[in-house]
C-alpha cells in the first residue's frame, strides 16, 4: 500500500504530509527552546550584581563554530537544489560537506567543554576569588586536573594546590571579575605583564579555600543554563547529522525509484537543519557576547 | 514554507548577526582598545556583505522554486 501525499500536496493543507509534519515538530521545538531562552533571561535579570559569570567564554572559538553552522546551512540548500536539477553527484558532495561541518562543530564544542572542565574558580576564606587552572604531579608527569571540587581536596587529602591564575590583563569592565586581594592581583599582574604566556602560579593551602569548583553546571547559574542549552543544542546537531548521514548513505535507492519523494525528504531534513542553526545564531550572542 | 523561504530568513538573520558581531567588535576596539575587536568588526562586516551577495545569487538561481 502506498503512503498518500508523500510527493503531492494534500488538497486541504496545500502541503505534502512530511512538510506539515516537520513544521508541527519545529513548532514544538520553538516552544522547547523558547522556554529555555525565557529561563535564561529571567535568571540573568534576577542575578545579584557581580554573580553572573559573563566573559568566561572563548569568543573566537564560538564565532568559528557559528560560521561553520552557517556554511552547513548553505551546503544543505545546495544539496537540495542539486537534486531539484537532477544532479545526484553534486547533492552527495554538498551533503558530505554539511555532515563534515556538523561533526566539526561537535568536535570543537567537545574541546570547548573539556577546557571548561579543567578551568577553575577558587573562593578563598578571606573573601577573594581567582580563576585559573590546577596542575598536579602524577608520578613525575604534570597533569591537568579535571572536575575537581572542594570535596576532591578533602577526599584526596590534598594539603595545597598549584594554581595557575588567568591573565589579569584579559579582564574588562562589565565582565565577571574575581575580586582578588591587592597582593594576589599584584602578583598575577607582575607575571601577566610579561606576556599572555606568562601566568602567575600561586600555591594555595587547602585550609585557606572555602570553595573550589571547575566551570561545570554546579559552578554557577550561568554555567548551569549554559551547559543545559548548549548540550540540548548539541544533541539536535548530532540528531540532524545522523538523519542527513542516513539520506547520504541509504538514499540512492529511493533516488532511483522515487526521486520526488527523496527530494522532499531532503527538504524536510534541510528545514530541521536550518532550525538547529538558527537556534545557535541566537544562542551564541547571549552566551558568549552580550 | 519551503526550504527556499526558510533559507532566505536564515540568510537575513545571519546577516544581522554578522552586523551585530561587527558592531560589538568595533565597540571592543574603541572602548577597550582590543585588537581582536577590530578583527571581529572587519570579519563581521565582510561576512555580512558576502551573505548579501549570496542571498541575491540564491534568489536569482532558485527563482522557479515555490516559497510554499
Amino acid at each position: 500500500m502506498d503512503i498518500p501525499f508523500t510527493t503531492k500536496a494534500r488538497p486541504d493543507t496545500g502541503l505534502y504530509n512530511a512538510k506539515l509534519g516537520i513544521w508541527l515538530f519545529l513548532a514544538s521545538e520553538v516552544m522547547l527552546f523558547g522556554a529555555f531562552f525565557s529561563a535564561y533571561i529571567l535568571l540573568r535579570v534576577g542575578a545579584d550584581p557581580g554573580t553572573w559569570a559573563h566573559g568566561l567564554m572563548n569568543v573566537p572559538i564560538g564565532t568559528f563554530n557559528t560560521f561553520v553552522l552557517i556554511a552547513s546551512s548553505v551546503t544543505v540548500v545546495m544539496a537540495w537544489a542539486a537534486l531539484k536539477s537532477r544532479n545526484y553527484s553534486l547533492y552527495r558532495n554538498c551533503m558530505i560537506i554539511t555532515i563534515m561541518c556538523a561533526l566539526g562543530f561537535l568536535v570543537v564544542k567537545s574541546f570547548e567543554y573539556a577546557e571548561k572542565f579543567r578551568h577553575y574558580e577558587v573562593w578563598m576564606k578571606d573573601g577573594s576569588r581567582m580563576t585559573g587552572h590546577i596542575d598536579y604531579d602524577d608520578g613525575g608527569v604534570k597533569k591537568h586536573a579535571y572536575f575537581w571540587s572542594t570535596k576532591t581536596l578533602i577526599k584526596k587529602k590534598i594539603e595545597s594546590i598549584s594554581f595557575t591564575s588567568d591573565d589579569a590583563n584579559q579582564w574588562a569592565p562589565g565582565q565577571y571579575y574575581p575580586p582578588m586581594t591587592k597582593e594576589q592581583l599584584e602578583h598575577v599582574k607582575k607575571y601577566a605583564d610579561k606576556g599572555p604566556q606568562h601566568h602567575a602560579v600561586v600555591t594555595i593551602k587547602s585550609a585557606d579555600i572555602q570553595r573550589l569548583s571547575a566551570f561545570v553546571p554546579a559552578h554557577s547559574t550561568f554555567f548551569a543554563i549554559y551547559f543545559t542549552m548548549t548540550a540540548l543544542h548539541g544533541v539536535h546537531v548530532l540528531g540532524g547529522a545522523i538523519v542527513l548521514s542516513y539520506f547520504l548513505f541509504r538514499g540512492r535507492k529511493m533516488w532511483q525509484t522515487d526521486p520526488d519523494r527523496f527530494i522532499n525528504r531532503i527538504e524536510v531534513g534541510g528545514l530541521f537543519w536550518h532550525f538547529v542553526d538558527l537556534v545557535w545564531i541566537f544562542l551564541f550572542p547571549i552566551m558568549y557576547i552580550l | 514554507m519551503s526550504l527556499k523561504a526558510f533559507h532566505i530568513i536564515f540568510v537575513v538573520v545571519s546577516m544581522l548577526f554578522s552586523l551585530g558581531l561587527a558592531g560589538w567588535g568595533l565597540h571592543q576596539f574603541i572602548t577597550l582598545g582590543k585588537t581582536t575587536g577590530l578583527l571581529f568588526a572587519i570579519g563581521g562586516a565582510i561576512t555580512a556583505v558576502a551573505l548579501l551577495i549570496y542571498g541575491r545569487y540564491f534568489l536569482k538561481k532558485l527563482k522557479n522554486i515555490s516559497y510554499l
